[in-house]
């Protein structure tokens, strides 16, 4: 099948979804992200009602963070138009064009813009038409003005409903977006910059909105799949033959997958309980949490993937230094663990599949469903409902699978759910890391040489955003005992621990404060901005003098994917467990131009919030195969109690581009902690959780 | 199998089921109200509140049984006639919601909360709420909500 066929298919079908109208093509170059979909990519991003109903298309996915605000935003302010005009169709296959995964908190700084433009020319479109319609030529309707959707001129009014009704442009419509269609500075906006409460709340908090697992269809049954008690054990054998004889109730294997679909989950759940009873394994030997570190630096590859950035000579840097100092950090496994675990309906008919889950990569979960099931790509649709939580752990389609198979063997939509125990163990890791930093100060007390390396969890924000004349950044790869995969702002939260922890180390070698030792190191302005921003408002300088029994300040920094973020933080620790006490944030953070700062607040202090997880308490154990902490009362996660008194200050830069904002304001409450427990103690903290000295 | 007689938002609802089965269970595959939400399975996380005659459930381990004769209040019947219930409005005008999946058991627990303490302190919206898990972290948000919804229904009263 042609590309040009199934694109007209899907726009026929999409016109009997959404209505009679008119579409605007939205065809400006995709970026690499961008690409991927393939033969199944659409171009279609923007649509008018007759009745002037506004409909803008986007791969993209909402999963809590606020892209379908952000993005009606967009289009709200190009159109002229009162943003509840605005309807957003996100992450459907079928109808949404492929903007690529929603990751690497790229909707801000590649999604967004492709929405203004496309907007912006539909308004220009606008003011074409009702220059011709009040017979004003084609020059003067550029002092036309959009207003509320409707051009008004001579007591006229022509808008966007007026637009879509009229025939003559639909070939216009059709034409790629002009090269050259600009779109509103951000200093003239009108409705981006300022707060705007998110669009989809109301369904929300009426419990109306279906989630992926709240997806129920016609004579729908409940699935649940045969997992390994272990990881690596291979199934020698099982007998599914009791649970086919249960009620209701398909039992597949194909290969080591078994599962099992019944009318209610408590029968699936019994059913597959009698599967499992005859289920015979062979375990393997698998590492411990115990020996994590010293295994991921056995096994380290050097050799593969080698990603080393390099600035002066690192060794001759070291060699030259007054003073060397040497430290290891480490990060353990952490799961994402979003309050909605893995979800997917699957329905067959007539050859096509159609699944709802809660994936953060549409169009590549349809790519790996038409390949599974050996049927061409546009005979799969995948949509995605708002879903509950990802922070980067759903970019899989694990139940979109597992639904599809049952389905397909049971002649019935199939619903699949895992449960928490299977979210815990089968579900991907953020990455551990091991990271060893040897540095050198000069005989000025500056940094002279820095030598970093991350074994295992990643690249991100590796190198130093200081000012130092010879640095090396090396990503050494492992053999990772776990599935790992992303996790919000990747490696960067890690890397960020080790740097700013050791960059407290250098400062107190250096006889320095912390935050001067850093200023004095920074050439990045807006770092510095960030920096002094936060150090301001916490009264860092004042603070550093008063001392408070069992407390201790700390701050760290950073800077990844555009923008920049620092904290400064108290904590009090209690020297029978060990644990510290989160008792104040201030945070600063910058990503350009603010687009919507109400979400902007949200996603800052829930970052904060999800870092203190990791950094205090979270840490996947695992032992013969097993986690032995996959519960929420054994891993425990942030709650209410652990909540700090939060300071958030957001520095709006009109002048520069927007960048995402999901994910760096989670870099730097690790290290402000760690800094901040030596303050109180005086011995350093290396490794996450973070644990003050006991006694 | 037995005849199982609830009282869900308000109306009879008859269910023929297992009497161990978990009212959660019962409520979304049965009476289609797929509000209350499966976290955890074991009430850790209390996505899956609801009110039974005032006072908040883990629906996940209650057994369908032990809800007759109960009050049962899900998120979908705590609305009137298309009015926002006051704990609703403020989560709602604070924006207390991200991904939205844990709401439906943070704004159930709210309303208890404040039935108990209408006016509560910070100490007891954490004590009150904090077997609620939020993976979005977004629970200075929410303490917002709380508190945004005691001063209205404060106004009221």
């Amino acid at each position: 099948m042609s590309t040009v066929n199934q694109s007209t298919v899907n726009r026929r079908e999409f016109l009997e979804l959404a209505g009679a109208g008119l579409l605007i093509v939205a065809a400006a170059p995709l970026s690499d992200a961008q690409r991927g979909g393939g033969a199944g990519t659409l171009e279609t991003r923007l649509h008018i009602g007759e009745d002037g109903a506004i409909t803008v298309l986007s791969g993209k996915i909402e999963e809590g963070q606020g892209a379908l605000t952000e993005l009606a935003m967009a289009a709200a302010e190009e159109l002229r138009v009162p943003l509840d005009r605005v309807r957003m169709v996100m992450g459907d296959t079928d109808q949404t064009p492929n903007d690529g995964g929603t990751a690497g908190s790229g909707t801000t700084p590649r999604t967004a813009p492709l929405v203004r433009r496309a907007a912006a020319a539909a308004r220009s479109l606008l003011l074409a038409a009702a220059g011709r319609q009040f017979g004003q030529p084609v020059d003067a309707a550029a002092r036309l003005e959009v207003v509320d959707g409707a051009v008004l001129y001579g007591g006229k009014k022509y808008g966007y409903a007026d637009l879509a009704r009229s025939p003559e442009l639909a070939a216009a419509y059709k034409e790629a977006l002009p090269a050259g269609t600009t779109v509103t500075p951000a200093k003239d906006w009108q409705l981006l910059g300022k707060p705007q409460a998110r669009l989809d709340l109301r369904e929300l908090v009426t419990g109306a909105h279906r989630f992926p697992s709240d997806i129920v269809r016609p004579g729908m049954l409940y699935g649940r799949v045969l997992r390994p008690p272990s990881y690596g054990a291979t199934l020698d054998s099982v007998d599914l033959s009791e649970a086919r004889k249960m009620p209701g109730v398909t039992a597949v294997r194909d290969g080591g997958f078994v599962a099992c679909a019944a009318p209610t989950t408590l029968a699936a759940r019994k059913a597959l309980a009698a599967i499992s009873a005859t289920a015979q394994w062979k375990a393997v030997e698998q590492p411990s949490s115990d020996d994590l570190f010293g295994y991921l630096k056995q096994h380290a590859k050097p050799q593969e993937r080698p990603q080393a950035q390099v600035r002066g000579s690192v060794e001759k840097g070291l060699a030259e230094a007054r003073t060397r100092l040497k430290a290891s950090y480490q990060v353990p496994y952490v799961q994402h663990a979003p309050m909605e675990p893995r979800a997917a309906v699957a329905e067959w008919q007539n050859g096509r599949l159609t699944v709802w889950t809660g994936t953060s990569n549409p169009a590549s979960v349809r790519q790996q469903l038409a390949e599974t099931f050996g049927v061409a790509p546009d005979r799969v649709r995948v949509l995605v409902p708002h879903f509950g939580g990802g922070f980067g752990g759903k970019h899989t389609g694990e139940a979109a699978t597992e639904a599809a198979l049952l389905a397909k063997e049971a002649g019935h939509p199939v619903a699949v759910q895992w449960t928490r125990a299977e979210e815990f163990m089968w579900a991907y890791f953020r990455p551990a890391a091991l990271i060893e930093i040897e540095a050198g100060l000069d005989a000025a007390n500056t940094i002279s040489a820095w030598d970093i390396a991350n074994y295992n969890s990643g690249a991100s924000a590796l190198d130093t955003p200081y000012r130092i004349r010879h640095t090396r950044a090396r990503f050494i790869a492992s053999d990772p005992p776990l599935r790992q995969s992303s996790y919000r702002v990747l490696a960067a939260t890690a890397n960020n621990f080790a740097r700013e922890a050791f960059t407290d180390e250098l400062a107190e070698a250096a006889g320095k404060d912390p935050l001067e030792f850093r200023l004095s190191h920074l050439d990045n302005e807006r770092l510095k901005n960030v920096l002094n921003a936060a150090a301001q408002r916490f009264g860092w300088v004042e603070r550093r003098k008063k001392r408070r029994p069992g407390t201790g300040i700390g701050l760290a920094c950073g800077t990844e994917k555009n923008s920049v973020v620092a904290a400064c933080c108290e904590v009090e620790v209690d020297r029978a467990s060990g644990v510290p006490r989160l008792i104040e944030v201030v945070q600063a953070f910058e990503c350009g131009a603010i687009l919507n700062p109400a979400n902007l607040r949200s996603q800052v202090e829930g970052c904060i919030m999800m870092g203190a997880g990791p950094a205090l308490r979270e840490e996947i154990l695992f032992k013969d195969g097993k986690l032995t902490n996959a519960r929420f009362a054994a891993y425990r996660v942030p709650r209410f109690r652990d909540v700090p008194k939060l300071e958030i200050i957001l520095l709006d830069r009109k002048d520069l581009e927007s960048a995402g904002a999901g994910e760096t304001p989670i870099i730097v409450i690790a290290p402000a902690i760690a800094n901040a427990v030596f303050d109180a103690t005086g011995k350093r903290v290396r490794s996450m959780p973070i644990r003050a000295p006991r006694g | 199998m037995a005849t199982i007689r609830l009282s869900v938002n308000g109306k009879a609802r008859i269910v023929d089921t297992e009497p161990q089965r978990p009212l959660l269970e019962v409520l979304r595959e049965d009476l289609g109200l797929t509000g209350t939400k499966y976290g955890c399975g074991e009430g850790q996380c209390g996505s899956c509140t609801v009110l039974l005659d005032g006072k908040p459930a883990f629906s996940c381990v209650t057994a369908v049984r032990a809800a007759e004769g109960c009050q049962i209040v899900t998120i979908e019947g705590l609305a009137a006639d298309g009015t926002l219930h006051p704990v609703q409005q403020a989560f709602l005008d604070e924006g207390a919601v991200q991904c939205g999946y844990c709401t439906p058991g943070m704004v159930l627990k709210t309303v208890a909360l404040l039935d108990n303490h209408p006016q509560p302190t910070d100490a007891q919206i954490v004590d009150g709420l904090n077997g609620n898990l939020c993976r979005c972290s977004d629970y200075a948000r929410i303490m917002a909500a709380v508190r945004r919804a005691a001063a209205a229904t404060g106004k009221k009263g």
